[in-house]
C-alpha cells in the first residue's frame, strides 16, 4: 500500500514537472512571437530618409530601418578568432597582367617577409603562352584562396581551413604532412618543408632560445619541418591596416587588394570599384571551369604598358628563391 | 587412423631447414637496414627521399597501394570461392588468408612511413574530418586488419587444438601456446555451431570490406582534379587490379610453400589449373578497365590529358608502361589460356611477372600524373621536374616488402598452411563416398 502511494506521488510529480516545462517553453515562445509582431508596427516612425545606393540610384527608407554601421576598427582586426577570420570582410585580389613585366619585386618581398629560404617560392611569376600563335605574357600567382578550396576538402585533420573573410590558411602545428592538399590543389601553389627549414634570422633567434609559435596568420614565422606552407594573403599586414607585401612591393601597380563587400580594391596608388574594374577590363579567374571559385581575379594582358621582352632579363627557369652567395 | 597420422605429419608446422634460416635472416637484415634508413628519414626529414613539391608522392604511396591491392586476395579466394561452393579451395585458403593479413598490416605501416609528421598520428583521430578520403582510410584499414585476422583465426581454432595434442611431447612450449590459442576447443557440437556461424559472418563481411577498401584507395586519387586521377573509372579499375595482384601473389607463394613443405599430395596440379584460369579471368578483367582508362580517352582527350597519355604510350614512361601492360597482363592472360602452361613452374614464373608488374603499375599510376600539373613547372630546380626513388626510399620500401614476407614466413612456420581438420574431414567424406558407391 505504501509502495503504491509513493509511485503515484512520483508519477504526479513527474507529470507536473513535464506540464510545467512545456508551459514555460510555450509561454516564452508566445511572448517572443508577440513582441516581434508588435515591434514592426511600433517602430515605424513614418519618417522617410533618402539614401543613395552604390550604383547611384536614390531610394527611400524608413528612418527606423537605418542603423549606423560599425566601422572596421582596429579592435575588430585584432580580436578575432583565427579560424573564423576578420568579421564582415571578404578579401580579394586583382592581378593586372597588362602591367606585369616580371620585375619580381613581389616575389623578393614575399620571400623576405615570410622568411622563405627553400627552393620553391610561394609567389610565382609564370612565363605563359597559351599557344604558339598567341602572345606570351607574365602571370604572377599567389594562393587563389578559393571559396570552394579543394585542399580544405581533402585535409584529414582540418589543418588547412577556410575562413569567413575568404582566406585559406594552414595550422602548421596540426598538419600531419600527408601532402594530400598539395595533390588536390590544381594551382600547384602549395610548398612543403622537406627538411628542417633554415630561415636565417628566424632560425638563429630560435636557436638562441627565443620561443616562436607559428600562427596561421603569419605563415613562415617560423616554417615547420614536415608541414605545408603557402601564400596566406598576409593577414598580419591587414591587421596593421597595411596591404600584403607583394602589393606594396610591386613597382608597376600590378596587384590590387581589397574587400569584395566594400567592392573596392587598391594597389596603393589608385583605389577602384572592383565590380566596375572586372566588367570594364574583362576580368577572369584561373581555371574557372573547375568550380573552385578563386578569390584572385586576373585582368587580361591587353593594351599593355610594358614589353614582354623586358621581363626575360629577370626570368630564371630553375630558381624562384634567391640563395645567399 | 594411419591415414590421419600421415596427414598430421605432413601438415603440422615444421622447423626450418638451412634454407629457411638463411631466408629468414636475410629478410631480417633487409628489415634492419630499412629501419635504419627510416630513422634517418625521421631525423633529417623527407628531404632524404627524391619527392619534392611536384612529385609530392612517390613509391611510399605506390607501395601502399600495392599492399592494399594484394590484401584483396583474402576476399577473392576465401569468400568468393566459399560462397560459390568451389570445394577445391580447401588447401589454398589459409595461404590466401595469411597473405591477406600480412599485406593489409603492411599497408597500414607503409602509409605511416609516407607521413612527414608521424608524431602527430593521433591528430587523425582527435581532429578527424569525415569528408577527407584519408579519414575513410583510417576507418577501413583497421577494420580490414581486424576482419582479415578473424578470417584467418576462426577456421584455425580446431587445427590449433589438434596441434596442441600433436606437440605435447615434442615441444611442450609450443603445445601450451597452441592450447591457449585454441580457446579450449573440444570439437563439441555447440562449439562447431558457433564456429561455423562466425566463419560464415566473417566470410560474407570480408567481401564488402574488401571492395570498400580497394575503392577508397582509388578515391584517394580520384577525389583530386589531377589529370590521370580524376576518373570515374578508378574504383572498378582498382578493384580489378587488386584481383590481379592478389591472385598473382597467391600463385607465387603457393608454389614456394608447396616445394619447401613438399605438399605435392595436397596442392595438386588441379589447384594450379584452377588458379591459372582464375588468374586469366583477373587479368582480362583488369585489361578491360585498362582499355577504359587509357585507350578510349585518347579520342576525346583534352590537351593536358593527351600530354599525359603520350608520356605513357610513347614518352618517358613508355618502356615501363608497355612492359607492365604486355609482360604483366597481356602475355600472362594469353599464355595461361593453354593448359600446358597451367603447371606449377610456368605458373610460378608468370605469377612473379604479374606481381612485379602490379607493383610497377602502381608506380605508373602515381608518378606521371604528379609531374603533369595544370600549371607549368617553373622556378624550381631542374631535378624537381623528374622523379626516381632515392636510396632511402628503396631501402625502406624493400624493408616493407621483406616485412610482409617475414610475416608470411612466420605464420607459415607456426601455423598449418593447409587446414588439417577440414582436409581430414574431406578425405573421410571421399572415402565414405567411395565405400558407399562401390
Amino acid at each position: 500500500m505504501k509502495n503504491k502511494n509513493t509511485t503515484s506521488r512520483r508519477k504526479f510529480l513527474d507529470k507536473g514537472l513535464k506540464v510545467g516545462l512545456i508551459t514555460a517553453i510555450g509561454g516564452i515562445g508566445l511572448t517572443k512571437l508577440a513582441s516581434k509582431l508588435s515591434a514592426q508596427t511600433d517602430k515605424d516612425s513614418g519618417e522617410k530618409m533618402e539614401l543613395m545606393t552604390t550604383d547611384g540610384t536614390i531610394i527611400q527608407v524608413d528612418s527606423s530601418e537605418v542603423v549606423e554601421m560599425d566601422h572596421h576598427t582596429k579592435e575588430d582586426h585584432l580580436n578575432h578568432d583565427v579560424r573564423e577570420g576578420i568579421p564582415n570582410r571578404k578579401f580579394v585580389m586583382v592581378i593586372d597582367l597588362a602591367k606585369c613585366k616580371n620585375a619580381l619585386k613581389c616575389q623578393v618581398a614575399c620571400n623576405k617577409h615570410h622568411y622563405i629560404t627553400g627552393d620553391n617560392a610561394w609567389l610565382k611569376v609564370y612565363k605563359m603562352q597559351e599557344s604558339q600563335d598567341t602572345s606570351p605574357y607574365w602571370m604572377p600567382t599567389t594562393c587563389m584562396h578559393c571559396d570552394k578550396p579543394a585542399c580544405v576538402t581533402v585535409c584529414p585533420v582540418d589543418a588547412t581551413f577556410k575562413r569567413k573573410d575568404g582566406l585559406v590558411l594552414i595550422d602548421n602545428e596540426r598538419c600531419i604532412g600527408c601532402r594530400f592538399c598539395m595533390a588536390a590543389c590544381p594551382y600547384a601553389t602549395r610548398v612543403f618543408n622537406w627538411s628542417e627549414p633554415n630561415q636565417g634570422e628566424i632560425t638563429l633567434a630560435m636557436d638562441m632560445g627565443e620561443e616562436m609559435h607559428s600562427t596561421p596568420e603569419h605563415a613562415g614565422l617560423p616554417s615547420i619541418k614536415g608541414t605545408v606552407d603557402k601564400c596566406d594573403f598576409c593577414p598580419h599586414a591587414i591587421q596593421d591596416g597595411e596591404l600584403p607585401h607583394c602589393v606594396t612591393a610591386c613597382p608597376n601597380g600590378v596587384f590590387y587588394f581589397g574587400d569584395k563587400y566594400e567592392d573596392t580594391v587598391t594597389n596603393g596608388d589608385e583605389t577602384l570599384r572592383l565590380s566596375k574594374l572586372l566588367k570594364d577590363k574583362s576580368g577572369y579567374r584561373l581555371m574557372e571551369g573547375l568550380g573552385t571559385d578563386p578569390s584572385v581575379y586576373y585582368l587580361p594582358p591587353v593594351d599593355r604598358l610594358v614589353n614582354f621582352e623586358d621581363g626575360l632579363e629577370h626570368y630564371t627557369e630553375f630558381q624562384s628563391v634567391e640563395k645567399p652567395e | 587412423m594411419k591415414n590421419y597420422d600421415t596427414l598430421l605429419k605432413d601438415l603440422a608446422p615444421k622447423k626450418f631447414g638451412k634454407l629457411g634460416v638463411i631466408w629468414t635472416s636475410s629478410l631480417l637484415i633487409i628489415i634492419i637496414i630499412g629501419i635504419i634508413a627510416y630513422i634517418d628519414q625521421l631525423i633529417k626529414g623527407q628531404v632524404v627521399t627524391n619527392m619534392r613539391d611536384y612529385a609530392l608522392w612517390g613509391i611510399y604511396i605506390s607501395n601502399f597501394v600495392f599492399f592494399v591491392a594484394t590484401s584483396f586476395v583474402g576476399s577473392v579466394t576465401v569468400a568468393i570461392l566459399r560462397l560459390t561452393n568451389n570445394n577445391w579451395r580447401t588447401p589454398i585458403v589459409r595461404i590466401a588468408e595469411i597473405i591477406s593479413l600480412a599485406a593489409i598490416v603492411m599497408a597500414g605501416i607503409t602509409i605511416m612511413i609516407d607521413m612527414a609528421r608521424p608524431d602527430r598520428l593521433l591528430n587523425l583521430f582527435i581532429h578527424a574530418r569525415l569528408q577527407s578520403p584519408i579519414t575513410w582510410d583510417v576507418i577501413i584499414i583497421p577494420t580490414s586488419i581486424a576482419v582479415s585476422f578473424l578470417l584467418l583465426y576462426f577456421p584455425l581454432i580446431p587445427d590449433l587444438a589438434i596441434l596442441k595434442k600433436h606437440f605435447k611431447d615434442e615441444s611442450p612450449f609450443l603445445s601450451k601456446w597452441y592450447g591457449i590459442l585454441s580457446l579450449n576447443w573440444t570439437g563439441s557440437k555447440a562449439q562447431k555451431a558457433i564456429q561455423t556461424k562466425s566463419i560464415q559472418i566473417i566470410a560474407i563481411m570480408i567481401i564488402p570490406i574488401g571492395l570498400i577498401l580497394q575503392t577508397i584507395d582509388a578515391w584517394l586519387f580520384s577525389t583530386t582534379y589531377r589529370i590521370g586521377w580524376d576518373s570515374t573509372n578508378m574504383g572498378a579499375y582498382f578493384i580489378s587490379g587488386a584481383f590481379v595482384a592478389g591472385v598473382g601473389a597467391l600463385v607465387t607463394v603457393i608454389y614456394v610453400i608447396r616445394r619447401v613443405y613438399k605438399l605435392e599430395n595436397y596442392i595438386t596440379l588441379l589447384h594450379f589449373d584452377k588458379l591459372g584460369k582464375f588468374l586469366v579471368l583477373a587479368c582480362l578483367t583488369y585489361l578491360y578497365f585498362n582499355i577504359n582508362e587509357y585507350l578510349i580517352p585518347v579520342f576525346t582527350a583534352k590537351k593536358g590529358e593527351l600530354t599525359h597519355l603520350d608520356e605513357l604510350f610513347t614518352g618517358h614512361y613508355s618502356i615501363l608502361f608497355w612492359l607492365v601492360i604486355v609482360g604483366g597482363l597481356i602475355i600472362p592472360s594469353i599464355v595461361l589460356m593453354f593448359k600446358k602452361f597451367r603447371k606449377p613452374l610456368p605458373m610460378f614464373i608468370i605469377g612473379l611477372a604479374v606481381v612485379i608488374g602490379s607493383w610497377w603499375k602502381r608506380y605508373l599510376i602515381v608518378t606521371p600524373t604528379l609531374l603533369h600539373p595544370f600549371m607549368p613547372i617553373q622556378g624550381v630546380p631542374e631535378s624537381w621536374h623528374h622523379y626516381f626513388p632515392s636510396i632511402h626510399e628503396w631501402l625502406i620500401t624493400l624493408a616493407t616488402l621483406a616485412m610482409a614476407l617475414l610475416i608470411i614466413t612466420i605464420l607459415v612456420r607456426y601455423l598449418p598452411v593447409i587446414p588439417i581438420q577440414r582436409t581430414a574431414e574431406e578425405q573421410e567424406l571421399l572415402k565414405n563416398d567411395k565405400n558407399t558407391k562401390s
